[in-house]
């Protein structure tokens, strides 16, 4: 076998071949790699043919995955060699090695310009290949002119025009300027004038690149590209050598008429009557032949005709037998044909009306939902989510719904959003919407996101007959068992309100309702708790006469709430407990909601959006587009009146009627309500109301009347009883001066505190801000974890410039996979994440991540929840395991002990429940003494394989400020950061302050000390 | 912008010939080429040749032990990229003769010119399979 001429080559390449696993090949590259370095230092020694050889081993093992990170010079440098075989070297392994920006390129610009302007046709090739894959700014404005010289020169060959006509498309992208169109639309024109069909190829390339952009200046290239077409389908004058299995070059005829579908319309009666006789010709003369190649090609090219059809706005008879075609092809056994036609039928949803003939064939599109292949299943999902309207949304959203129990993971979101939506929209009757809904969260709770339930809580509120429907609905979900939290919220919610509408049903007594509600309050959230309290006190209020027996138990629930950590829960503990002791003023204050003000849904309006998106994004639609531009323009204004007041159409999308008062209060100077405070200002593209939607929707539940008359009582309220509710308001206040200084973009939320939930749980949004969410979801197995962020651009343009950076403490090895530079429109990015855990520490990973949107700059550092507890797996011992274990670890440094004070006072059950959240497994009855507690745990890590550590705390009950402490574990590091993780978790809640008045400039939901050791926590203090 | 990238990569995953038209950086690599050969060496010959992916989507086609991969985005005639994936393979018979994974590895450079006669910057140059190989004929002779 003749091999390649570079024998050195050829042996490395077979070396790396017989690696047997990746750790051989890893040696053998990282041999050579230190061969090519020092052959490479003493450079003067190397032959022209060996710097060549060299060279190609670099991008052989770059292609490998390897970094090499030296060298560029050398293949740089080739570039300037004389002979062609190095030169050619050094212009490919340059543009594959080297980015645009990379600083040798302006070291051989000099060069380049010389082969290009040269007299030597091959160094011309090899020099304008390079600059047109790789070429940036400088290149665009040093050599564009010889570009375009080159191109129109009648001297020179078809070779190297089309070259010089790619690279000249470069050039343009990198600085549109280098164009002139007053001349150059001319040019244009006589370019395709050409016979070549090589040249042909790149220019309509570039000319497809240059209306895209502006069509006005080149309507004199339409008639030209109408006759290209016209020469392709008639077969005149094609060489042999550019048919390919019998059709003239199918590329060139995609991209002709890809370039005919940017001119809006074509006026000339004559060009229009010649276009759609090719057309014609294609839709009719397409057939189905035995040899797969030639019928790829020959569909390729209908396919692109049908896409000009429906931009043309044929008449209807064209047009209904385009829509014949692809109701043929979604029905055929081939799978590619199969899956063109869903998505060629959803592009012609857009642009045409042609809904009816598309119904027809409703049942077929519902059938490739259950295909086999993924890739057929999203598209039928994008036809019949837009073929869906009034007529049929019923059908379809139930064989979504149908199809949501079985799809699989990656689709469900998606497909719980649409249905969602189509339910909204087209919902015949509102106790129809409100099964869909109840249905999505029981089939697919992760995935409804809290718009939706408060979407069905408003529904209800405000129709009562819808009622007592939905309340016995949401009675019968909570007899399932593993009810999603979702469903809990949401039919806590509707059972508080209107469960005695159904009092005199079996089963609907308020004290079994109450007991159904209760027995999930152990397995639920915070947030939940709350909803759940809510509901007990509005169950209180609706029963009367009063029944004692339950009286006495919600009142004990309220009691025990009372010194619950979280502020929001032992707030409304204290109220609803003082407030149900008031008699008949409860039924007064406690009474049923408000009609909610009618307003679009948050989620249609997302929707309306994301059409106008895709509709945006893509070139075919161009048509579309312009219809749409109009009603484009309005939802424009409505966001950014005139006058710069507050933009309330944005505004009333999502939030509740406690809203405006929030800011209210906020302008009164109360500072409470921070996190919203944020809205006040007249920002022309406003920020997405609130985190703290929940509070919204429940907060005015403790007044009675219209919200905004009792809003200041509900603010004295909490400053009256001197509660910790101040503490969120607390850390969202820190965060907001010091944010202001980088970003002008404010975080919905308060970022400390969404941290602080990842910590406890696996999936949730990270950061949130007008622009873009980032999502979090992670699984843990053992000292692996597996973190997936999920960046999604909020808008309706797409954010640049994004980049992601990982600033990993020194215990945790993270890699984090591409992120895309840019986020589309309205599209989620998802980036893996993996983490390994090297060794026991509590320091804190960070994520710098930046993005650009307009030319807002937003850079934010946040915590990333990869934290000690992750790593930890609840193991439970016997009492004979854990004193051999115990007493084996003698002391110091194995076991240490600390007496701690200063504890925020719990009651142990309050404790182990603490510890139980943090994966500590709490061990009853195996220390005698009832006012202690122990606890163990497994550690993960690759220093400390799995390692169990056990813990046991000493309380005194005459003072639950302070007690002792001990952790054993096999590993004095362990033992110590453990001890240290914990202590900070009995002690740290942020003490209440009466006047948040001056910021704090850091937030410190851990120990300062152990703040200050650590460089990512410091980092994330900052934010 | 048309194609992304161009990658051959073998049954086993092992990467045999990538191009790449717009720069990612090394780890974006890695960790692009593992999720696409994942998903596309998953997939049956009854299931269709297109894998959307992240914002590309990715026209694939098998030939014996070799995956050919193209990532283009969303707006790319998808059967006139799988035909393209044709011609490349023809032209790489043409010259090598009956193509193998083997021809490919151990003529890098030869199938990196041919790439480089074929497309650019993303966009086909020419689709002559005689226009393609001239000049590597040429420098065949002249060795």
């Amino acid at each position: 076998m003749a091999l390649s001429g570079m024998r050195g080559l050829s042996v490395f390449i077979s070396d790396v071949r017989n690696c047997q696993n990746k750790e051989q090949e890893r040696l053998r590259v990282d041999k050579e790699l230190g061969n090519i370095r020092t052959r490479f230092k003493n450079e003067k020694g190397l032959s022209p043919y060996e710097k060549k050889k060299y060279v190609w081993k670099m991008l052989y093992i770059y292609m490998l995955g390897y970094d090499v990170d030296f060298g560029h010079m050398e293949a740089v440098s080739l570039i300037s060699a004389p002979k062609y075989p190095e030169k050619q070297v050094g212009y490919i392994v340059t543009s594959c090695l080297l980015n645009e920006n990379h600083d040798f390129l302006r070291l051989v610009i000099n060069t380049v310009r010389n082969d290009i302007i040269g007299r030597n046709e091959t160094f011309q090739c090899l020099a304008l290949t390079m600059v047109g894959n790789i070429g940036g700014r400088e290149f665009a404005e040093s050599l564009a002119p010889d570009v375009q010289k080159l191109l129109i020169s009648s001297s020179c060959r078809p070779l190297v025009r089309k070259k010089a006509a790619l690279c000249l498309l470069r050039l343009y992208r990198k600085n549109p300027d280098v164009v002139n169109v007053d001349g150059w639309s001319d040019r244009m024109s006589q370019l395709l004038d050409e016979r070549d069909l090589g040249v042909l190829t790149s220019v309509m390339s570039l000319l497809v690149a240059l209306v895209s952009t502006n069509h006005d200046a080149y309507w004199s290239c339409l008639p030209k590209c109408v006759r290209i077409l016209e020469r392709l389908a008639r077969n005149q004058d094609v060489p042999q050598d550019y048919t390919y299995y019998g059709i003239p070059s199918p590329w060139l005829q995609v991209k002709t008429m890809r370039a005919l579908q940017y001119f809006p319309t074509i006026e000339d009666p004559n060009t229009r009557r010649s276009l759609f006789e090719v057309l014609q010709r294609i839709l009719m003369g397409t057939d189905v032949v035995k040899n797969v190649n030639k019928n790829n090609a020959s569909h390729a090219v209908l396919f692109e005709a049908l896409a000009l059809v429906m931009h043309l706005d044929a008449e209807k008879e064209m047009m209904s037998q385009c829509v014949a075609l692809l109701g043929k092809f979604i029905a055929v056994r081939e799978p590619n044909i199969r899956y063109l036609g869903l998505e060629n039928m959803t592009r012609m949803l857009m642009v045409t009306d042609v809904q009816d003939i598309i119904k027809r064939h409703q049942a077929q599109i519902i059938t490739s939902l259950k295909d086999p292949d993924i890739s057929i299943r999203r598209r039928a999902l994008d036809l019949l989510y837009g073929m869906c309207d009034v007529t049929n949304a019923k059908d379809i959203v139930e064989e979504l719904l149908q199809y949501l129990s079985t799809a699989d993971f990656a689709m469900r979101e998606e497909l719980a959003l649409k249905a969602a939506i189509l339910a909204e929209k087209f919902a015949p009757d509102l106790s129809w919407y409100v099964d869909v809904i109840l249905q999505l969260i029981d089939k697919a709770g992760d995935f409804v996101s809290d718009d939706i339930w408060y979407r069905v809580v408003q529904f209800v509120t405000n129709n009562e007959d819808l009622q007592p429907y939905a309340a016995a609905k949401a009675r019968d979900y909570l007899d399932k068992p593993a009810v999603h939290e979702t469903m809990v919220k949401v039919s806590a919610y509707i059972l508080g309100e209107y469960s005695h509408l159904l009092a005199r049903r079996p089963g609907c007594s308020p004290k079994e309702i109450f007991s159904i509600i209760h027995e999930k309050l152990p397995t639920v959230s915070t947030s939940t708790v709350a909803i759940l309290l809510s509901t007990y006190a509005k169950i209180l209020m609706h029963t009367q006469p009063p029944d004692p027996e339950l009286q006495d138990q919600i009142w004990a629930i309220f009691n025990k709430y009372e010194s619950c950590i979280d502020a929001e829960i032992q707030q409304r503990a204290v109220e609803y407990f003082s407030l149900s002791r008031k008699g008949a003023a409860l039924m007064d204050i406690l009474a049923e909601m408000p009609k909610f003000p009618e307003r679009q849904s948050s989620l249609l309006k997302k929707a309306e959006d994301t059409e106008l998106d895709t509709a945006e994004q893509s070139a075919i639609k161009l048509r579309a587009q312009q219809q749409q531009q109009a009603s484009n323009a309005l939802v424009v204004t409505d966001q950014r009146p005139a006058n710069g007041s507050l933009p309330v159409g944005q505004l009333s999308l999502v939030k509740m009627p406690s809203m405006s008062i929030n800011v209210d209060a906020d302008v009164a100077g109360q500072g409470l309500t921070n996190t919203n405070g944020t809205l006040s200002i007249a920002d022309p593209q406003p920020a997405t109301p609130s985190a703290d939607l929940l509070g919204d929707l429940l907060g005015p539940l403790a007044i009675e009347g219209p919200p905004s008359a009792v809003a200041p009582s509900e603010q004295n309220l909490m400053s009256g009883s001197g509660l910790e509710g101040v503490s969120n308001a607390m850390d969202a206040l820190a965060l907001a001066p010091v944010e202001e200084q980088s970003n002008s973009v404010q975080p919905i939320g308060n970022i400390a505190e969404r941290f602080h939930a990842l910590c406890l749980k696996d999936s949730g949004v990270l950061y949130e801000d007008p622009y873009i969410q980032i999502g979090i979801k992670a699984e843990w197995r053992a000292h692996h974890g597996r973190l997936v962020l999920f960046l999604g651009n909020k808008n309706t343009s797409p954010l640049v410039s994004a980049q992601a950076l990982i600033l990993p403490p020194s215990h945790l090895k993270m890699e984090l996979s591409l992120v895309p530079e840019t986020i589309p429109p309205r599209a989620q990015v998802q980036c893996p994440l993996e983490v390994v855990n090297l060794r026991p520490s509590r320091d804190v990973a960070v994520l710098d991540f930046s993005y650009k949107f307009g030319t807002t700059m937003v850079n934010v550092k946040l915590r990333l929840p990869a934290v000690l507890n992750k790593f930890l797996q609840p193991i439970s011992v016997t009492a004979e395991e854990f004193f051999s274990q115990w007493r084996s670890l003698s002391g110091p440094p194995l076991k240490l002990q600390e007496v701690v004070r200063g504890v925020r006072p719990l009651f142990l059950p309050e404790m182990a429940n603490l510890f139980k959240s943090f994966q500590l497994m709490v061990a009853p009855g195996l220390d005698p003494n009832p006012n202690n507690l122990v606890a163990s745990t497994m550690f993960y890590s690759e220093s400390t394989r799995a390692m169990l550590c056990l813990i046991r705390i000493e309380t005194d009950p005459s003072d639950r400020t302070q007690l002792r402490m001990t952790v054993a574990s096999g590993d004095p590091v362990l033992t110590f950061e453990l001890k240290e993780f914990i202590k900070e978790l009995l002690v740290s809640i942020p003490k209440p302050s009466i006047a948040p008045a001056p910021a704090p400039p850091q937030v410190q939901p851990v120990s300062p000390a152990a703040g200050s050791l650590d460089p990512g926590a410091m980092l994330a203090g900052l934010l | 912008m048309g194609i992304r990238f161009i990658l051959l990569v073998n049954k086993q995953g092992q990467t045999r010939l990538a191009q790449y038209y717009e720069y990612l950086t090394l780890e974006q690599r890695r960790a692009l080429e593992g999720e696409i050969v994942r998903k596309c060496l998953a997939r049956t010959e009854q299931q269709c040749s297109f894998v959307e992916h992240r914002n590309y989507k990715v026209v694939y086609r098998r030939y014996a032990s070799l995956f050919f991969l193209v990532g283009v985005d969303n707006d790319e005639n998808e059967l006139a990229i799988l035909e393209f994936i044709h011609l490349l393979v023809e032209t790489m018979d043409r010259h090598f003769g009956n193509v193998c994974e083997l021809d490919i590895m151990f003529h890098l450079e030869k199938a990196h010119f041919m790439l480089e006669e074929m497309v650019m910057n993303g966009c086909i140059v020419e689709t002559s399979k005689q226009n393609i190989l001239t000049p590597i004929q040429l420098m065949d002779k002249a060795s």
